[in-house]
């Protein structure tokens, strides 16, 4: 009965995770969906204590009902305690790291998941459970270090260039000779030997470290939303695992709802990128970024352009497109630049921003900025809704962007962004880059756009910048 | 170092070199500034003005002695006589036109910067004030010519009845050229226009006009940024296109200078087979004029009532504007001529090919004409001539790729099929019903996500990955064993995934409460 009456929570509680999702994927119903998805969570972990307990109480080798009961609160509560503060106060711009932050949680649970399955195996064990406790921790394992290294890199605490070592795939390739051989290993062994299969897991688990780490490390930072999403896609995954060793359908339902919409999320930012999803997987993708030496010599030079001037051209514009890329977000530029948004169209220019697809270090990164500052998201248009729009544009600010507004992807063959569709800022009459130099952008490729006739360039820092044209317009405009 | 601007003294000229606003800029740049008295008038800057922007006022006479003397139009030999030895001069010249005035500048041991001989590449276009002039003359032609024509620009419908727009034909699309076309377009006129280089004719679209496209007329890509003269027969088809435009247009804008020379492009007969009323204006006048008919400096009406203007003076009928961005573009000048930013230091380098360029005369000896300049605007090479492909031809090719494709997908999907069912038939039933939920939840997680829009990435990948903290699950479940590894391990795994489960879900949240509608 009430291994049933479980389950059926389980059901619930997976179907709410789906219609979560599925809500996320509109701005109206997306408050609903986390609500939905909140829901769906305290619906699974009740039925799940609730199944504990009563394993507490009639299974052998367990603590008694009140220990468990102690415990399960103990860790909910150094959970609460710990997450919600983290939740609280972190800073829009760092939510990439945290992202990836959380993802390593998850990888090492599964981890630590899968020794327990093997040494407690939930009914039968057998060849087949031993199977997927090798792919979950493996998956685990990998989701752990790939995820860390991707905060490191995020957060500017590792080195972004992508860490190349020679015969690169064959080590990957090796990698995964030695984890076959470890997890045939592991089914032939007989079954009293438990400490030493939990030897072959450790090695395993290694393994997977290793590849977690020299594969998201071979990936340059300028690619790094395509692999947080990945992260996610495995961490999914991951859980799907640990859902078969322990014969648990909600964690097959919730890991592989979760892996197979990360991957597709992250096969529609390679599409974006014009990448291919499989060298995305493969990792030492965004080599060539480093390796472009940057300025030849050939590019010609530059105008300046200063804030008051800049001030004059915007109150005299019709219309503005703002593209902001990953150097409003270092800047904290996006409260002066919602200023300037509603100042602009108070006194009637017509103001919209265009994102790219990747702008940013996470998909939809500047979104959630512009949002954050109360720019309101139907100004807030996609790359392809926009792009057509230039022609009749009287000027466009590039707020810390630099790659994603390169002509070069669809003029030069041989760039390294080749391919890549980008914002086509320089169809404008007049173009007005925020930078704080002419260094190149996170693919180390010049940018053609800064040559433009109708380009001009205001150096300094994005949000001084911007606060200084605030400063300009007349008091008039409020 | 100080600057001096003299009063311009030919007459009818009402520009001056340096207004109130560029002075200011000058005496930035650590020059005094020295303005003739009265030499803004004409173009309503009052000395008061200058006095306030920091200039001193001078005499007529004080002005030619110094350091570098700024002007618009090339001084007189009398003027010229007054600089000093080793001063510099900056004014337009035509120094191809006039070679008698680069020796006395080199006599005088006066060093001569013709602004009009600024080579015409991107890095200098900040100073190009034939650009500057240009532009104000071709939007000053459509107002010339607004103002002779008799009827409006825009087209009406009223209650009286309704009046075409006028159709306006520009020749040249030359910065002079666009302009007018930017004018005449935002006056409401039908524009068309023409230029021999074919590659302008995206900038004429851009600028709202119709380009005219002429079988044959139209000549290569020019690699100097001018246009270069036609062929026979290019020109026989060129007039014959010209004079079906002109006898549809009601007004027409000429500004064919190649090198300071006009080409014949509309001549007595075109102008003959005009309508009545009809306006021509001739920017080229200076040179000789396009239009055989044309007068220098007159505006005149031909027997068949077309009145062609053939003003010289357009830029000085504008002079506020026209003079504050002739003197940018001296302040453009100066702040190449001054590296040093602040110290009002004139220093002349030779290696930079726009101060060489523009150099006529240094040191008592002729720089004229420079040596060529390789020009960076130049178009690269065209591209090499595409095999054509038939387009029924490509088609089908392309249906045979993408039957390829479909097969190969087929084929996969087939493999991956047989895979599955092999491995499913092997297993035990537990796995099968574990199996059967995985692949399903799989093509759920698939769909789902598909539509998800842009601007919703990060929510969406944070939920999931609160979701993703499931795996709690998992832990909990564990963790009432009483083998202490076991325990040990899944209070550890619960306790990093429920801060993932608190933290995921309350950030997301906190993410999607600031997405907000606009009220």
């Amino acid at each position: 009965m009430l291994t049933q009456f479980v389950f059926g929570l389980y059901i619930v509680a997976g179907i709410m995770f789906i219609l979560s999702l599925a809500g996320l994927s509109k701005p109206t119903t997306a408050r609903m969906g986390t609500l939905t998805g909140m829901a769906g969570m305290v619906l699974a972990l009740a039925a799940t204590i609730v199944d504990s307990l009563y394993k507490s109480a009639h299974e052998p080798n367990r603590h008694s009902v009140g220990v468990t009961l102690a415990l399960i609160v103990a860790v909910l509560a150094f959970g609460a305690l710990v997450g919600t503060p983290i939740a609280r106060k972190v800073e829009m711009t760092q939510m990439p790291e945290l992202i990836a932050a959380f993802h390593s949680f998850v990888g090492m649970a599964a981890v630590l998941v899968g020794f327990n399955s093997f040494i407690v195996p939930e009914g039968e064990g057998g060849a087949v459970h031993l199977v997927e406790v090798a792919l979950g921790v493996l998956i685990g394992a990998y989701t752990f270090t790939g995820s860390v290294v991707a905060y490191l890199k995020l957060s500017a605490k590792m080195k972004s260039a992508p860490l190349v070592l020679p015969g690169r795939n064959m080590l990957n390739l090796a990698g995964f000779g030695v984890f076959f051989a470890l997890m045939i290993w592991l089914v032939a062994l007989p079954h009293d030997q438990i400490g030493f299969g939990v030897v072959l897991i450790a090695g395993i688990a290694l393994i997977g470290f290793l590849l977690g780490f020299h594969m998201v490390a071979a990936i340059g930072g300028g690619d790094m939303p395509v692999v947080v999403s990945m992260l996610n896609s495995y961490s999914g995954w991951a859980a799907a695992a640990a859902g078969f060793m322990l014969g648990n359908a909600l964690l097959i339902i919730t890991g592989s709802l979760v892996g197979s919409s990360g991957a597709i999320l992250s096969y529609i930012m390679c599409r974006a990128m014009n990448r291919s999803f499989i060298s995305v997987i493969l990792g030492g993708f965004g080599a060539e970024g480093g390796t472009v030496v940057a300025g030849d010599g050939e590019q010609g030079e530059h105008r300046e352009i200063d804030a008051a001037s800049t001030a004059e051209l915007l109150l005299a514009a019709k219309s503005v497109i703002i593209t902001p890329g990953y150097g409003m977000a270092v800047a904290k530029a996006q409260y002066p630049v919602a200023d300037l948004t509603s100042k602009l169209r108070a006194h009637g220019v017509k103001v919209r921003f265009g994102v790219h697809p990747v702008a940013g270090r996470l998909p939809g990164h500047m979104n959630v900025l512009l949002a954050e500052a109360k720019v309101p998201y139907d100004i807030v248009l996609e790359m392809d809704e926009i792009n057509d729009d230039f022609d009749d544009t009287d000027v466009v600010l590039v707020i810390g962007a630099n790659d994603t507004v390169n002509p070069a992807a669809l003029d030069d063959p041989g760039s390294p962004i080749a391919g890549m569709p980008v914002l086509e800022v320089w169809k404008a009459k007049q173009v007005i880059v925020f930078k704080r130099s002419m260094a190149t952008g996170y693919a180390g490729v010049q940018n053609p756009l800064f040559f433009k006739e109708n380009t001009s360039m205001l150096f300094g820092d994005a949000k001084t910048m911007v606060e200084a044209i605030l400063a300009q317009l007349p008091v008039g405009v409020s | 170092m100080q600057i001096a601007v003299p009063r311009e003294s030919r007459p009818g000229e009402r520009l001056v070199a340096a207004t109130p606003k560029t002075v200011g800029q000058l005496v930035k740049l650590g020059y005094d500034v020295a303005v003739e008295a009265g030499a803004g008038a004409a173009a309503t800057f009052s000395d008061e003005a200058y006095v306030e922007a920091g200039a001193s006022i001078v005499t007529k006479a004080q002005v030619w002695k110094g350091d570098v003397v700024a002007a618009v139009n090339t001084p007189t030999d009398a003027q010229l006589a007054k600089m000093k030895a080793g001063a510099v001069l900056v004014s337009m010249m035509m120094p191809a036109a006039h070679p008698e005035l680069v020796e006395t500048l080199a006599k005088k041991k006066v060093t001569g910067l013709a602004l009009d001989a600024v080579p015409r590449i991107s890095r200098a276009q900040a100073l190009d004030v034939l650009s500057t002039m240009s532009n104000v003359a071709g939007y000053r032609a459509v107002i010339e010519a607004a103002e002779s024509y008799g009827g409006m620009f825009t087209g009406q419908v009223t209650a009286a009845g309704k009046t075409a727009p006028a159709h306006v034909f520009v020749i040249g699309a030359g910065v002079a050229g666009l302009a007018a076309i930017g004018a005449a377009v935002s006056l409401g006129a039908e524009v068309r226009a023409f230029d021999v280089r074919p590659e302008v004719g995206e900038q004429i679209e851009s600028m709202g006009a119709a380009f005219v496209q002429a079988e044959a007329a139209q000549q290569e890509v020019s690699s100097d940024g001018y246009a270069k003269a036609l062929t026979e027969e290019q020109e026989r088809l060129t007039a014959e296109m010209y004079a079906a435009e002109s006898a549809k247009a009601d007004v027409v804008i000429t500004t064919a200078l190649v090198r300071g020379t006009a080409p014949r492009t509309i001549s007595a007969e075109m102008v003959a087979n005009m309508k009545p009323g009809s306006v021509i204006v001739d920017l080229a006048a200076s040179g000789g004029g396009n239009c055989e008919l044309t007068e220098p400096g007159k505006k005149i009406v031909t027997d068949n009532g077309v009145t062609i203007i053939g003003y010289t003076d357009l830029t000085s009928r504008m002079p506020q504007h026209t003079s504050q961005l002739f003197g940018t573009n001296i302040v453009n000048v100066m702040k190449l001529l001054t590296p040093g930013k602040t110290d009002g230091e004139v220093v002349l380098n030779f290696d930079d090919e726009v101060v060489r360029g523009m150099t006529v005369a240094h040191g008592g000896e002729s720089m004229w004409p420079p040596p060529p300049v390789k020009v960076s605007a130049a178009p690269a090479a065209a591209a090499p001539e595409v095999p054509t492909i038939d387009p029924a031809e490509k088609a089908r090719l392309d249906a045979e790729a993408a039957a390829a494709k479909m097969r190969r997908r087929v084929v996969g999907a087939g493999i991956a099929a047989v895979l599955v069912v092999l491995a499913v038939t092997f297993s035990p039933p537990s796995f099968v019903t574990a199996f059967t939920v995985f692949a399903l939840a799989v093509v759920v997680g698939f769909y789902v996500i598909s539509g998800v829009s842009h601007s919703l990435h990060t929510p969406l990948m944070s939920q999931t990955n609160a979701i993703s903290g499931i795996i709690l699950v998992g832990a909990l479940l564990q963790i009432g064993s009483t083998n202490v590894a076991v325990m040990a391990l899944s209070i550890v795994a619960a306790a990093i995934a429920s801060i993932n489960i608190f933290g995921g879900f309350l950030v997301t949240y906190r993410m999607l409460s600031m997405f907000q509608k606009e009220v």
